[in-house]
Parts: C-alpha cells; sequence; structure tokens
C-alpha cells in the first residue's frame, strides 16, 4: 500500500475481503435491466458503462435499480465465473444485500461521501467488510 | 439480531436443515440492514423465474428439495410469480427444450418445498391482497409497491431466496418497510394533471420514480382527483418501482396512511412539480421509430378489466405483426369463458397464462422471432427491455392494437 492510500469507511457491509480494479460510474445498478450475462457486459444503452465488461472487477456505483431478479442473478453469475468481484454502492435496496448474501459476493453501502466520485474509474481498491472499509490503493490510469 | 426462542431452535437446527439455512440467511440481510430482530410474516410471494434462477439456482432449489420429507416445507403461503413459460406456447415463443427443462425442474423443487405454483405478479388482484398493517413477505416490486401503498400492508423488496427463506421460517428481519417511521414521506410532488390512460399512469409512476431515485425514498404525491382504479394503481406503482426501485407512495386522499398531507409528511417538505409535459417526454424518449415488430401486453400481467378493453378493440381487426397479451391463470379461465380469448386470437393475438414477457428469456425470443421494435402500453417493459435488446416504444392500448393491424406506431 502507499503512503498516500485513502480510506473511506461504509456504515454496512458483508462477506470477505478482496482486492481489486474498480469499475466507476454514478449510475445504477440491475442485473435484469443493465447486463448482458452471458457476454459479462453492461448492455443496457442508455448506461454510462454500456458494452464494458464487470467481470472480476469491483463495481462502484450509486444505487439499486429495478427488480428483484437481482437477488438470483448475483448467485448464478458467480456459479459461471461471470460476475464483479465486489458491489460498493452509495446506497442500496434488499434486493442486492440478498443477492449478495446468496452468491457470496462482498459487498459495501452507505458512505458519507459520493464514493462514486471519490473513487477514480480503474483505480486499485481493497475492501475490508469486517472493518467496513474501502481502501484506495492505486489512482489508476487516469490519475 | 436478537432472537426469540423458537428462532433460537430453528437457528440450532431443531427444525431441520432447511429452515436453519434459511434463517441464516435471513440474519445475514438482517444484520445488513441494522434489524433488531423478526417480524412474523403471513404470506410469501417468490420471484424465481428460471432466466434469472439459471441452472445454479434450480440446482440449489433441488438441493433444499431433496431434504426430508417433514423438513422442508414452507411454513406459511408461499406463492409464486409470473414462471418463465407458457408451456402451451413455447414452441411459438421459439423456447428451446432447455429452457422448458430447466423450468419442469423449478416446478417440481418448489412442489416439494409446499409452494404453491400461483405463476403471478397480481395476485392482490387475483389470490388475495394483504390487509392493512400486515406484515408480508413479497417479492415482485410491482406486488411489493401495490401491497404497501394501496392496501397499507408491510413488506420490503424479498428477492426469490428471502421470499423463500420467509416461506420457510414463517418471518423476516424487521427493517425498512416493516418500520412505521420508515414508511414516512422523504420528498413532495405536486401533479396539475390525472393520466387519462394506462400507460400515462405508467409514465407519470415512471417520472416520479426517476426522481424519487432509491429504494429508501418514500413520495407523497399530491393533486390527483379522482381515485385511481386498481389497474392504474397497478401501472403507476410498477413503473415507479421499476425506474426508481421504489417501495411506498402515497397519494393524498386516495391511499389508506395518507388522508391527509400531514399524516405521512413532516413539516416544510419542499414541493416540486410535475406537468403532463414530463410524462410527454418520458413517452417521447422512447420513440426511435414508427415500424413495429410485435405488440406486447405484459408487466404486469392484465387483469380480467384490461383483457375485456382489449378484447373489445380487437373486435373485427386484423393483425399484420404479433400481439401478445398476457396473464395469470386465475384470470386466463374467465378471459376464455367471457370470449376475451376468442375476440383477441381471431385478430391474430395470442393470449399466454402463468409468465410476463421480460421474465421468459426476452432476449433468446427477440433472437428467434426477429423482433426488435416493440410497442407496449406498459411503461415498466419499455423500461427493462432496452437491456434485452429491444427497442422499445410506449404507446396507449388503442394505439398499440392500430400498430397492431397497420405495423406502425402513429
Amino acid at each position: 500500500m502507499s503512503s498516500d492510500a485513502r480510506v473511506y469507511r461504509s456504515r454496512q457491509a458483508m462477506g470477505r475481503s478482496v482486492r481489486g480494479l474498480a469499475l466507476v460510474a454514478h449510475d445504477g445498478f440491475s442485473a435484469r435491466y443493465d447486463l448482458d450475462r452471458i457476454a459479462g457486459i453492461f448492455s443496457r444503452p442508455a448506461h454510462k458503462l454500456a458494452g464494458q465488461s464487470y467481470v472480476g472487477r469491483i463495481l462502484v456505483l450509486d444505487t439499486a435499480k429495478g427488480g428483484v431478479a437481482t437477488a438470483w442473478m448475483l448467485h448464478e453469475m458467480k456459479a459461471r465465473g461471470v460476475v464483479p468481484l465486489a458491489l460498493v454502492f452509495n446506497s442500496v435496496n434488499p434486493i442486492l444485500a440478498q443477492g449478495a448474501a446468496l452468491g457470496d459476493v462482498p459487498m459495501l453501502a452507505g458512505f458519507d461521501e459520493d464514493i462514486t466520485a471519490a473513487i477514480p474509474n480503474g483505480a486499485e481498491v481493497e475492501i475490508d467488510p469486517v472493518r467496513h472499509t474501502l481502501t484506495l490503493l492505486d489512482q489508476g490510469p487516469l490519475r | 439480531m436478537r432472537l426469540n426462542e423458537e428462532e433460537q431452535m430453528i437457528l440450532a437446527g431443531k427444525s431441520g436443515p432447511v429452515p436453519q439455512q434459511a434463517l441464516k440467511h435471513q440474519m445475514l440481510v438482517g444484520d445488513f440492514f441494522g434489524a433488531e430482530d423478526f417480524v412474523a410474516v403471513t404470506q410469501a410471494h417468490i420471484m424465481a423465474d428460471t432466466e434469472s434462477l439459471g441452472e445454479a439456482g434450480v440446482r440449489w432449489l433441488e438441493g433444499l428439495a431433496a431434504t426430508a420429507e417433514g423438513q422442508r416445507r414452507v411454513r406459511i403461503p408461499t406463492i409464486t410469480d409470473p414462471r418463465g413459460t407458457d408451456f402451451s406456447k413455447a414452441e411459438f415463443l421459439g423456447q428451446t427444450a432447455a429452457m422448458i427443462d430447466l423450468e419442469r425442474r423449478a416446478i417440481a423443487a418448489f412442489v416439494k418445498l409446499g409452494v404453491v405454483m400461483t405463476d403471478t405478479c397480481i395476485n392482490y388482484q387475483t389470490i388475495q391482497a394483504p390487509t392493512r398493517n400486515e406484515h408480508v413477505a413479497f417479492g415482485d416490486t410491482g406486488v411489493v409497491i401495490y401491497s404497501n401503498s394501496v392496501c397499507g400492508a408491510r413488506s420490503n423488496f424479498e428477492g426469490g431466496p428471502s421470499a423463500l427463506a420467509a416461506g420457510l421460517t414463517g418471518r423476516t428481519p424487521r427493517y425498512g418497510f416493516h418500520l412505521p417511521e420508515q414508511r414516512r414521506a422523504t420528498l413532495r410532488l405536486r401533479v396539475d394533471f390525472t393520466p387519462r390512460s394506462l400507460n400515462e399512469w405508467g409514465a407519470l409512476g415512471g417520472v416520479i420514480g426517476r426522481i424519487a431515485g432509491n429504494y429508501w425514498a418514500v413520495p407523497v404525491i399530491e393533486g390527483i382527483e379522482a381515485p385511481p382504479g386498481s389497474d392504474q394503481f397497478k401501472h403507476f406503482g410498477a413503473a415507479m418501482a421499476s425506474f426508481g426501485s421504489i417501495a411506498l407512495f402515497h397519494l393524498v386522499g386516495h391511499t389508506p396512511e395518507a388522508g391527509k398531507l400531514t399524516n405521512v409528511a413532516p413539516a416544510g417538505l419542499i414541493s416540486r412539480r410535475i406537468a403532463r409535459a414530463d410524462i410527454d417526454a418520458l413517452q417521447q424518449s422512447y420513440r426511435k421509430d414508427d415500424r413495429v415488430d410485435v405488440v406486447v401486453f405484459s408487466a404486469p400481467q392484465l387483469s380480467l378489466f384490461e383483457l375485456r378493453e382489449l378484447a373489445g378493440l380487437c373486435a373485427g381487426r386484423r393483425f399484420a405483426v404479433p400481439l401478445l397479451a398476457v396473464t395469470s391463470p386465475q384470470v386466463k379461465p374467465d378471459c376464455d369463458r367471457m370470449g376475451y380469448t376468442a375476440s383477441i386470437e381471431d385478430a391474430g393475438g395470442t393470449v399466454l397464462s402463468g409468465m410476463c414477457f421480460y421474465q421468459s428469456y426476452a432476449r433468446e425470443i427477440a433472437e428467434a422471432k426477429g423482433w426488435k421494435r416493440l410497442a407496449t402500453n406498459s411503461a415498466k417493459l419499455v423500461n427493462i427491455l432496452g437491456g434485452y435488446g429491444y427497442q422499445p416504444m410506449l404507446a396507449s392500448m388503442e394505439g398499440c392494437v392500430d400498430a397492431a393491424v397497420s405495423g406502425r406506431l402513429a
């Protein structure tokens, strides 16, 4: 970890610690509405991440949108290995929490700042749900 | 979470591994949201189409269903949202044998768990509407928002795994909209017109959903003069839930908790105005083409009254493009009996039952049938189908039927 690593605390947390590259946008998330789950990309044309792969990335987004299908779909995506590494949101609905619980996908939610503005797209981050922390390790290519 | 004696017994496995696993899942979610304890629920409603479940989800269900008889059945009436197909129309929809096989396996597992296969997202119109202050565990966002707002019941969005868990344990974590303080309005909206058609009610719900923006927002709406009917509330709420992930709204003078504004809104809540131009703009934003490949009435499933109206519009017409009308297994026999099915199908349409269009492998249907430009009167459906590769367009029921005849949306 570099000496200038920044740490953000979340109010809500679930799962185990992971480290990876962040895929960031100030937009919503629904596995049914927004994703091509076979190709592993955001498919809704109006989504800010349209066309980008979410596989193995730590998704940093604003809030949960849409319906209840995500509660099953994270589990299904995990079984095929076409799943985000972790989820980090400004706020989530029960569906994302239920889906993360069934799919064993680490998740943080609820920050004092807009986490989508704080974390640069492509940054290397580590999340630690036990300590409720997200650590910005490297600003990434957009620094 | 604080557990009572019965919950401690379940957690210790005294009721068997299935309720034990269900309670552990519920505790993970409850802890995440800071729930202090559980609340008993009287009904559960499970969204579990196989496009969402996939092979992994069906195997997970089959694992639960393989548990010994006496240790695996739900404790309270537990019903299902639409399936991923109408078995009698699967070939017409271009669905594959693998999809149908997965559906049959999921159904077999649910039956072993004691789940009642109602296959409907309009259970509040067809099975049993919840009553005011009744705590329930409902899936399908349209069901939840209608039950909370119009019936005054208490539910969070319960995804399939959590709704099934609630059925198996007879309870759910007490957080969110089970708590009175969470049901207070957080934003105030004034509408200076009353929608005239179901697509306009849906569009208004969509506009409000976008403004409200997240699950924890509770809009209170003023300015609707006449009380909406059940189908109007249905489209209004389903679209609001779809566009905004909203689970509860109050309509001053018309919903049970909002006899007057001050019953639900804190003093000083700033009001924002919504004009007819706002819903016109939402509808126009989906008009990219005037040609139509398919017309779909679905999401939510149609009531008998909607089918009656549709049948009247179809009488004596001849469709140039396919028209699909989707309803529940409870409504379909009456639709047949009243002659509505014949009227729609004589014009070249198809009435489907027990499924919902977007929950039925919509992407694969589009590829199999060559459907892309889709007209519907459901704002919820246009919001969903963009991600499935469709170009959805929102219009009135009359406009959609005309489009089925001419192939063009006026």
